[in-house]
């Protein structure tokens, strides 16, 4: 197979990969957030609950809740099984909302209860509070940690080969196989190093954007 | 006219009683210097007087309108959030060790609680901004990050911020105790040109010299208790309590 006819079969695969990336980011994102209030919540019944599905999605394999996401409704409910795109998304907003809790939960705990109080004292509300002076800190002291989940994510995009979504490492995959040639894991792996490269990218610049400040 | 009258405060942290019934009035224009030894209670009696921390129960009140009063079981309660809010407008606080924003510029650390909480215009916030800065002698600073300037200037930026929100009453909490020596002098100058503005003050302080030199009325607290009171001259000129001569030696050099 001449390699620009690979790539352009590629290409598919490659759009597929991108848009799980950015799908899991834009939702998992801001509902770590919501998952970190949780985690932090004073109702030991929220926070508890919160740490049981915090502790589910860190102690099991990614793949395997993949798969609970997409066979679950059938084998559980006797539901018709879900879109197959859709059950990755959910399974890895899922995922990685956990994960990016914790981080989240580690930069607010970590801001001096100073910056509380001084809020406080000026009449700041809650919602000010966090919004205005608590969370630009959280995100400047966050982003290397984030850094290290959002380019793990980018070669975790490969596990939705399980319930056989066509991503980039799927398709080459059945390239290889096919053609018997191992061209496409090599493209394949230039993807996913291409990808990472412009993620540390920027990154990068979101930490220059907040070294205005310490 | 009264600015804040404390009455019977009580608090403490689980079994450890801080405070046992502090009762205390600051007058418009009054100057309250607290000082004491360590651990005695005096940050906490701030704390409570700003409501950082909730007292167990007293009252606390500020220009004639209750922010607490006991309530018929003897526990405190709080006024109304409205009138908390209003109540809060009252007083402001500086910190021992600043906590600036360090994400905002200074003036914008000056300037955002006139915005965000008192929803002035941006333009009359900066000029008050401005002014302050000024008055701080950091004019030339006004774009720089906390992290750029010295802890004078720091806690210069902070006393701004806190009088950028027009308070009846400014507590001040240790305030020269987080900075180098040589720099202590200039925050001590600022407070003391404030008195001479008649700034209402309570300041909690260890520099002696500095509280006989600018307070109109000295308080000595140890054990959670007021021990000894009154103007500087006796307070700490001519101490009659054996427990306030015992603090006050220490600082004879
Ligand atoms: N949040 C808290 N929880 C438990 N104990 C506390 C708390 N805050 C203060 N304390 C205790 O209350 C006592 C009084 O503390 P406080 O900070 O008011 O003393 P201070 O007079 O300001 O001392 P210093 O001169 O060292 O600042 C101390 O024994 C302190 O350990
Ligand atoms: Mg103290």
């Amino acid at each position: 197979m001449e390699l620009s006819v690979l790539l352009l079969k590629l290409t598919e695969g490659m759009w597929i990969s991108t848009k799980i990336f950015l799908l899991t980011l834009l939702f998992s994102l801001p509902l770590g957030l919501f998952v970190a209030f949780g985690r932090m919540a004073r109702n030991p019944f929220v926070m508890n609950l919160v740490k049981l599905y915090i502790s589910i999605m860190r102690g099991t394999p990614l793949v395997l809740q993949l798969m609970v996401v997409y066979y679950g409704p059938y084998f559980i409910f006797k539901l018709s099984t879900p879109d197959r795109f859709l059950a990755v998304i959910i399974g890895f907003v899922l995922n990685y909302a956990a994960y990016f809790a914790e981080i989240y939960r580690g930069g607010i705990e970590s801001i001096e209860r100073g910056q509380y109080e001084a809020a406080q004292v000026l009449g700041y509300n809650k919602a000010q509070t966090f919004v205005k002076i608590i969370f630009p800190q959280v995100v400047k002291r966050i982003l290397p940690a984030v850094t290290n989940e959002v380019i793990t994510l980018v070669k975790d995009t490969s596990l939705a080969f399980v319930i056989s979504v066509s991503e980039m490492f799927t398709l080459a995959k059945a390239i290889a196989s096919a053609q018997r040639s191992v061209l496409p894991y090599v493209v394949a792996g230039i993807f996913y190093y291409v990808f990472n490269f412009l993620v540390a990218l920027a990154m990068e610049w979101g930490e220059n954007r907040l070294a205005y400040f310490r | 006219m009264k600015y804040l009258e404390v009455r019977n405060l009580r608090k403490s942290f689980g079994d450890l009683v801080v405070l046992k019934d502090i009762s205390l009035k600051v007058e418009e224009g009054q100057v309250v210097a607290i000082i004491g030894p360590s651990g005695s209670g005096k940050s906490t009696l701030l704390r409570c007087a700003t409501m950082l921390e909730t007292m167990d129960s007293g009252e606390l009140i500020y220009l004639g309108e209750h922010a607490v009063r006991t309530g018929q079981d003897g526990r405190a309660v709080l006024a109304p959030p409205q009138q908390l809010k209003r109540i809060q407008n009252y007083y402001g606080l500086v910190f021992q060790n600043f906590n600036l924003f360090p994400h905002y510029s200074v003036l914008k650390n000056v300037t955002d609680a006139l915005i965000t909480v008192q929803k002035k215009s941006r333009p009359e916030a900066l000029s008050i901004g401005r002014g302050l800065l000024q008055k701080m002698a950091l004019a030339d600073k006004e774009d720089a990050y906390p992290y750029q300037l010295s802890g004078g200037q720091q806690q210069r930026v902070s006393i701004a911020r806190a009088l950028a929100l027009n308070p009846k009453v400014l507590f001040f909490d240790e305030p020269t105790s987080a900075l180098d020596p040589e720099l202590i002098g200039e925050i001590l100058e600022v407070i003391k040109d404030l008195a001479a503005e008649r700034m209402t003050m309570v300041i909690v302080t260890h520099e002696i010299t500095f509280a006989r030199d600018v307070a109109d009325h000295v308080i000595f607290i140890d054990g959670g208790v007021i021990v000894e009171e009154g103007p500087p001259e006796e307070v700490i000129g001519n101490p009659q309590n054996e427990r306030t001569r015992a603090f006050l030696r220490r600082f004879e050099g």
